[in-house]
């Protein structure tokens, strides 16, 4: 026998409308209360941002407890990889330390330079202060690439602030609460930093490609990016000062994509810092 | 303790099994929706299984919580994931109710189209009311493997539901 519409309306009503044995709440109740939530939240209800702080205080610490076994794990498997390939990146390391070793006395001699002349054409230069934060949460998402830090407005952090991990930009904070913040990392797709392509200067936005990578967005024409280009802040727009180094110019078929100084899957400690103009 | 106490605690903490992998899943850092090559929604096949086959064993309530949970945890707007995980328990309620003779076969494939539902209603909310940019490929890859890894995952539950609530509908 065919079903007929008045089953299939039956079925649904009985699905949505009945509560089952030991249901306290209807199903369809809580639909309407989630489309609910879902709408104030869209519009920033002062309510729902307060339910939000409130909710992530507890959930960031409690998450951080229950992902205690799974980071150990993680990191034991980090740990003796490391040892495996230990001589190798030892002597990597050498040639690198050869190298830069060289290129230090021209660096010194560049910044005080640099510096002296900054001075005669009275431009503005930054200054910052730093603070120290532990990543208690990475869990990834493709539609939110972000780490949740344990310092939180308590602590003096402001939404906007340049969030480092050595001397390299990671993300930048997006959402404060008391005690905990949320960063998003330059792999976000909806992460867009002004940046600058070094030999040639070239002014771009950078935004991320949602797994690991970033994308050089919006450049005129072709860029005539030759072999390794370095990415750094361009400091448009204020929020950064320039020259933080970001990563490096990978060429792929039509985009030219930037492969990252710093494994984001491997933050454990991150630098927060807030620039503000000083004049010289 | 007595033995039969302890055996008892340890009897209806594996009674509340069900429930307590679904607030793990979603307080939990590692998760296997965002593994990178084979990344999959292990909470929606959770919410699933056990939504059609002991409807009990998870209520609405604490599914909506644990949605407002996995919303803080991975930064999506707040209700987004409740709103899925009880359209979710919608579909399996209304395939309990038309069910006379379960069967898992049928039941994975009435799985694949409520994940393309509740997916589709999901990204389009984000897309088109929170303006989050989102990578189709991925998506794709996760409705997929969803749909391939709830068998293997209803076998592996229909098993401990046949050994610790001694029942089986199938």
């Amino acid at each position: 026998m065919e079903p007929s519409r008045d089953d299939f309306v039956i079925a649904i009503r009985s699905a949505f409308l009945k509560k089952g044995t030991k249901q306290r709440f209807s199903l369809l109740a809580l639909l309407f209360f989630s489309i609910l939530l879902i709408v104030l939240s869209k519009f920033n209800f002062t309510a729902i941002n307060y339910l939000k702080l409130g909710i992530n205080e507890v959930v960031f610490r409690t998450s951080f407890i229950v992902s205690l076994p799974e980071k150990y794990i993680s990191y034991s498997f980090y740990a003796i990889e490391e040892h495996i390939d230990l001589y190798k990146d030892y002597n990597l390391k050498k040639e690198e330390l050869k190298k830069i070793k060289s290129e230090k006395y021209n660096v010194n001699f560049l910044e005080a330079e640099n510096k002296r002349l900054k001075k005669v054409l009275e431009d503005i230069s930054s200054s910052s202060e730093e603070i120290i934060a532990k990543v208690i949460i990475d869990k990834q998402s493709p539609f939110l690439r972000s780490i949740i830090i344990n310092k939180g407005s308590k602590n003096e952090i402001k939404k906007g602030m340049a969030v480092l991990s050595d001397s390299y930009l990671v993300g930048k904070v997006i959402e404060v609460n008391f005690m905990t913040s949320r960063v998003l990392l330059l792999s976000d797709l909806n992460s867009k930093i002004p940046v600058t392509i070094e030999p040639g200067g070239i002014q771009s936005i950078l935004s991320g490609n949602g797994v690991s990578d970033g994308v050089i967005q919006y450049t005129k024409g072709k860029m005539p990016i030759n072999g390794e280009g370095v990415v750094y802040t361009s400091g448009t727009g204020g929020l950064l000062k320039s020259g933080i180094p970001i990563g490096k110019i990978k060429h792929n078929e039509n985009k030219n994509n930037v492969d990252f100084f710093v494994d984001f899957s491997q933050l454990r400690f991150v630098r927060i810092l807030s620039y503000s103009e000083e004049k010289n | 303790m007595s033995e039969f106490q302890k055996r008892n605690i340890i009897n209806n903490l594996l009674r509340l099994g069900p429930l307590l992998i679904l607030f793990i899943s979603v307080l939990n850092e590692i998760d296997l929706n965002y593994i990178k090559f084979f990344s999959f929604n292990f909470t929606f096949i959770l919410i699933f299984y056990w939504s059609v086959r002991r409807t009990e064993s998870l209520g609405y309530g604490y599914i909506f919580l644990a949605g407002l949970i996995n919303d803080v945890v991975t930064g999506f707007p707040i209700g987004i994931s409740s709103f899925n995980y009880l359209l979710i328990c919608g579909f399996a309620a209304y395939l309990r109710t038309i069910t006379l003779s379960p069967n898992l076969v049928k039941d994975w494939f009435f799985f694949l189209f409520t994940i393309l539902v509740v997916n589709s209603a999901s990204y389009s909310i984000l897309n088109i009311f929170f303006s989050v940019d989102l990578n189709y490929y991925n998506l794709f890859v996760n409705i997929f493997f969803t749909f391939m890894f709830y068998i293997i995952f209803a076998n592996l539950f229909l098993m401990y539901q046949r050994k610790f609530f001694k029942e089986s509908n199938d």
